[in-house]
């Protein structure tokens, strides 16, 4: 996984509440049995129309928010099913960060092992960040990760918080299965008792 | 030092490894697979050379993009379907997990297999690359759905990482009115807190209205507990659990039977547990209930009314604005008359014998309603089988209704049952999101005797109306 330390780019601001992961990636690109090349179909409805032509006024099709590599959003992004085809297609298209007050709990699971970061704030940070947002390409913001901050495109400052261990991890590109893999001995103990207590499972 | 909650003891009976900070490794159980969100976790360890840690322990089935015509044996027309399903044909015999193919009759769908062969016990810990893994929490087994690099995960490792939840209790209270349903509980839960009220939280539901509920109706409550953000829902197991348990294929037996047993009793919440947030709903306030936009809190009684932008405030007041606009809605018009051209029941919420009991004592000599079309879809084969032996298949077929093969179906429309655009859908399905069940798709979702009574009259109609 690639190491997430520093990333400077542009936001787009995507202030639509409960932005689901049928919404994020539609399930006719569910049928891949690979993790790449889904960033063009990233919000595929909301993008393309039935041809497959541009919708113009959808924010990633605006000149100034092609690039986008952090998304504002709205509350709850990512609710819905598990499919971690919408990190994978978020991650393919280039986004980097995504700043809500809330995300539904698999999604935000799922970033993490995407090298993606998410940033829950208070609902006045983020509409600060989304009026900043909405300033298009010439604002571009910054996230700190190591630091713990986003610097808004005025330079101003705003902390986030994040998990230790889930930090550890993004800042190093770590992959977590060979860490669980070192506690073998611990797993292979646990089977042991529980093998003992409960027979039947 | 306050009690324990139910999750408390289930977390506690599996904490492989703790790390300073609070990181634990939880031990899986069970872990259960489909072809959709799998192929990429075995191909990832293929690549690093690694093993399935506890074939025993997972159990795979194809359910989202199998075909539900009966004339599925002749295989799957949409090539990439076909590849994903072959993908974990072969998966799961390189591998040796437990398997049940499409032509088992005990395919179906995971969430529904699952219970069915006794998979799922109490306190168990049970996950699956499906949000939907929420349904075994019926069980008082620790349920929840995992991203596919989690899936990878267990498969090395039989383990997650993981920080724990905080308790959230939902309790309701007193008897449920003729005609409302364990769909009706589980949505008007979510219409109160919505779909992000039990971010951060796993759910125990409790109170006389659930202790009443079947196991089945039990799976259809926890089922939707991700609709309302939850990371899992549980009810703690009772006798109607044991009934219930008893005699599956892989539950234990004897001796075994016995000492599961004694400690399957102690896993309920004390009486001096801390819960973190408190929910309590009088069963008796509840009605049969519909949604009328496009996320699962848009949710009210069906004697309501359409309601308008301005009822709402901050964020929400786009939303329902796009939603109106999606489902093609205007404020104040009733939502008993509201016409559908399509009925779905099925899935993973209400696709089991008694939702299929439900819909065939609504239609019972009566007639799906003209320029409706109405499909019903089994959970598994042998809930196939069992409605066939009841004489329900032949009430659906008389009644105009088509009854298909087992599978996920409609519900998110990855094989050909699909909505038109535009095309109005009553779905005993878990999710009304924008395109779900098919491109520019209108779902409402309602109780399995709500979907059968709006094939009957071709508009959503309350249930009680027809009982």
């Amino acid at each position: 996984m690639e190491k997430f330390e520093k990333l400077t780019g542009v936001a787009a601001p995507m202030p639509l509440v409960n932005i689901d992961t049928d919404m994020i990636i539609p399930k006719v690109f569910l049928k891949t049995i690979k993790r790449s090349g889904l960033g063009v179909n990233l919000f595929d409805e909301m993008r393309y129309d039935r041809e497959g032509n541009e919708i113009p006024d959808f924010v990633l099709n605006k000149p100034q928010y092609r690039d986008a590599e952090i998304i504002v959003a709205g509350d709850n992004f990512g609710c819905g099913s598990s499919r971690e085809h919408a990190p994978w297609a978020l991650r393919d298209f280039g986004i980097k960060a995504v700043i809500s007050t809330s995300f539904a709990d698999i999604f935000y699971n799922n970033c993490f092992k995407n090298g993606i970061l998410p940033i829950v704030l208070p609902r006045d940070e983020v509409d600060l960040l989304m009026a900043d947002a909405e300033k298009g390409q010439n604002a571009r913001m910054t996230v700190d990760l190591e630091n713990q901050e986003i610097t808004t495109s005025d330079g101003e400052t705003i902390a986030f918080e994040i998990d230790p261990f889930r930090k550890h991890c993004l800042m190093n590109g770590l992959d977590d299965i060979g860490l669980t893999l070192e506690k073998k001995a611990s797993i292979d103990a646990f089977e042991a008792r529980a093998a003992e207590a409960r027979p039947w499972v | 030092m306050s009690g324990k909650t139910l999750y408390d003891k289930i977390w506690d009976a599996h904490v492989a490894h703790e790390a300073e900070d609070g990181t634990c490794l939880l031990y899986i159980d069970r872990h259960l697979v489909h072809e959709v969100t799998s192929p990429q976790a075995f191909e990832g360890l293929r690549m690093a050379g690694r093993k399935v840690h506890a074939p025993d322990k997972t159990i795979a089935v194809p359910d989202h993009n199998v075909p539900t015509t009966l004339d599925r044996a002749k295989g799957i027309e949409n090539e990439e379907s076909r590849i994903q399903v072959e993908a974990l044909d072969r998966n799961a015999r390189e591998t040796g997990i437990h398997y049940y193919p499409v032509d088992d009759i005990r395919q179906g769908i995971v969430h529904i297999v699952g219970p069915e062969q006794g998979w799922t016990l109490p306190g168990m810990t049970v996950v699956c690359g499906d949000s939907h893994t929420a349904t075994h929490g019926a069980f008082g087994a620790l349920a929840h759905g995992i991203g596919t690099s989690e899936v990878e995960h267990v498969l090395a490792t039989q383990t997650l990482i993981q920080k724990k939840s905080k308790n959230m209790k939902v309790e309701i209270t007193g008897k449920l009115k003729p005609g409302v349903t364990a769909k009706d509980i589980t949505m008007a839960v979510i219409g109160k807190t919505g779909t992000a009220g039990g971010t951060g939280y796993v759910i125990e539901y409790c109170g006389e209205a659930i202790r009443d509920l079947s196991m089945e109706g039990r799976m259809t409550v926890c089922n939707m507990a991700i609709e309302g953000g939850a990371r899992a829902g549980l009810i703690a197991p009772d006798e109607t659990t044991f009934e219930y348990v008893k005699g599956r294929p892989h539950a234990p037996k004897g001796a075994q039977w016995e000492a599961a047993l004694a400690w399957w009793k102690t896993l309920v919440s004390d009486d001096d547990a801390h819960w973190d947030k408190v929910i309590t709903l009088d069963a008796d306030e509840i009605e049969p209930v519909v949604t009328w936009g496009t996320s699962p809190e848009d949710v009210l009684p069906i004697t309501a009314k359409v309601p308008a932008p301005e009822d709402f405030t901050g964020g929400k007041v786009e939303a329902v604005k796009r939603a109106l606009d999606y489902m093609g809605l205007t404020p104040g018009t009733p939502l008993n008359e509201i016409k559908v051209d399509a009925v779905f029941v099925g899935s993973c919420t209400n696709g089991r014998i008694e939702d299929l009991r439900e819909v065939a004592k609504i239609l019972d000599g009566k007639k799906v309603a003209d320029g409706v079309r109405m499909m019903i879809v089994p959970g598994s084969g042998l809930v196939r089988e069992q409605a066939e032996a009841e004489g329900l298949a032949d009430i659906f077929k008389a009644a105009g209704a088509e009854w298909r093969l087992a599978g996920c179906s409609m519900c998110l429309a990855m094989n050909p049952d699909q909505l038109a655009p535009e095309e109005r859908c009553a779905s005993t399905s878990n999710r009304n999101f924008e395109g779900r069940q098919g491109y520019k798709g209108r779902t409402h979702l309602v109780s399995p005797g709500m979907a059968a009574a709006a094939a009957v009259t071709g508009h959503l109609t309350d249930v009680r109306e027809m009982m």
